[in-house]
């Protein structure tokens, strides 16, 4: 079913202003894919009249359904495979040996989605850096999506989700099979803190990072947005650590003070040295 | 590359083979897993075999446990594609030498990235 251009544009204004994501002409099939689901859920017949229902009722559920309709969720464990072999041969061999004296390393996943990319990155140093186990370690991983942030917490992933990217001697080692499904051992749950956070509003303190993942986030965000969280990042981050983004982001022409690392299709940043 | 499929399904052998040749592979079929040994001996070592679990004359499992048997087929990789779904039969697999495990049902994408997380350069 078709949406109107009143509809469509008055669904744009509401997804930008709560999680500054921008849909641009064009991306009307998105809209309606995405929203019909809500609305046949909702018993609602037409977008038209989901539309209508927001208007009246501005606080209610219903503009936060269609935030989470509206925001892509798609992820997959190791996802591009090359970030993290980058961060298994180069980056975390080299933040180890620089943090060896305080013990101390510090993440955040700034869109960790469904939990795959947190996950990922929490078996690898488990399984190839054991020395870690007597770190401090602070890892935290974060969305704006409640959804996502149970997902997350719950670390029960399909069938078909372990089946993407997740290989199968990680698998037989730190998952459990739960009826049809697969969680992720608690041990391993519990090294991460979940939490909300909206990119574009406020962010609470957080410590100094060695490492920031803000993978396929970016590009749904206008230019000043994107400029403004690098910018953020930047001051977050220590000068040693590093920033990965996804495949079809960049801090190019958005804040100088990044340069890109030659590692293969990684999508790393560290802050210029000197 | 060279890829074995071994299923006794005609229809997946076919569509992991469409998968297989879209990628470059070069492709020989097998029905179960003696066949898929005559034809290794024929061929000699190839990159890659999709294995099917269970299959009549000789099954996925036991398929594996031979290959692995063979010092000439070291650097082949073995990847199990399987309707068998329990922890203790993905150890098992991959005890016995398997290098990856997918669960049917499965998609491109899936075989795909399996392939990449085996060092396989698919492009
Ligand atoms: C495509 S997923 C990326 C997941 C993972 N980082 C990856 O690369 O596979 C994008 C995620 O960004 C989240 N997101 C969208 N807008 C956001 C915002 N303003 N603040 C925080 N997270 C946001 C979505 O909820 C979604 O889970």
């Amino acid at each position: 079913m078709a949406v109107t251009p009143a509809d469509f544009d008055y669904i744009s204004k509401i997804v930008r202003e709560q999680c500054a994501i921008v849909l641009e002409k064009g991306k009307e099939y998105l809209v309606e894919s995405r929203i019909m689901p809500l609305v046949h859920q909702e018993k609602l017949e037409s977008i038209e009249n989901l539309v209508k229902k927001i208007k009246q009722e501005p606080r209610g559920s219903l503009k936060d359904a269609v935030i989470e309709a509206m925001t892509t969720n798609e992820t997959s464990f190791y996802r591009d495979i090359h970030p993290f072999e980058t961060l298994k041969k180069e980056i975390f061999p080299e933040l180890i040996e620089k943090r060896k004296a305080k013990r101390e390393l510090n993440i955040w996943c700034g869109a960790s989605s469904s939990g795959q990319e947190p996950y990922s990155l929490v078996m690898l140093l488990k399984n190839d850096f054991p020395q870690l186990n007597s770190w401090n370690l602070s890892f935290s991983a974060s969305d704006i999506s409640n959804q996502m942030l149970n997902r997350c917490k719950s670390g029960i992933y399909s069938q078909l989700e372990v089946n993407r990217g997740l290989p199968a001697p990680l698998m037989v080692k730190y998952f459990e099979r739960i009826g049809t499904e697969w969680q992720v051992k608690e041990e391993l749950r519990k090294m991460v803190q979940f939490r909300i956070i909206n990119l574009s509003e406020a962010w609470p303190t957080m410590p100094q990072l060695d490492l920031v993942m803000m993978r396929n986030v970016l590009i749904y965000f206008d230019v000043e947005m994107k400029k403004n969280i690098l910018g953020r990042v930047r001051k977050l981050l220590r000068p040693d650590g590093y920033l990965f983004l996804g495949a079809a982001e960049t801090t190019l022409n958005l804040d100088e003070n990044f340069e890109r690392m030659p590692f293969k299709q990684s999508g790393c940043y560290r802050l210029k040295q000197g | 590359m060279r890829a074995l499929v071994i299923d006794d399904s005609r229809a997946i052998r076919l569509i992991l083979v469409q998968i297989l040749k879209a990628l470059k592979f070069e492709v020989i079929e097998a029905g179960h897993g003696l066949e898929a040994l005559e034809k290794l001996k024929e061929s000699g070592p190839l990159d890659l075999a999709l294995v099917d679990w269970n299959m009549p004359e000789m099954n996925g499992y036991e398929f594996v446990c031979e290959v692995r048997k063979d010092d000439r087929y070291k650097d082949m990789k073995l990847m199990m594609v399987t309707t068998e779904t329990e922890m203790a039969q993905v150890i098992k697999a991959l005890e016995a030498g398997a290098n990856e495990y997918v669960m049917k049902p499965f998609t491109k994408d899936m075989i795909v990235e399996k392939l990449t997380i085996m060092g396989i350069d698919v492009g």
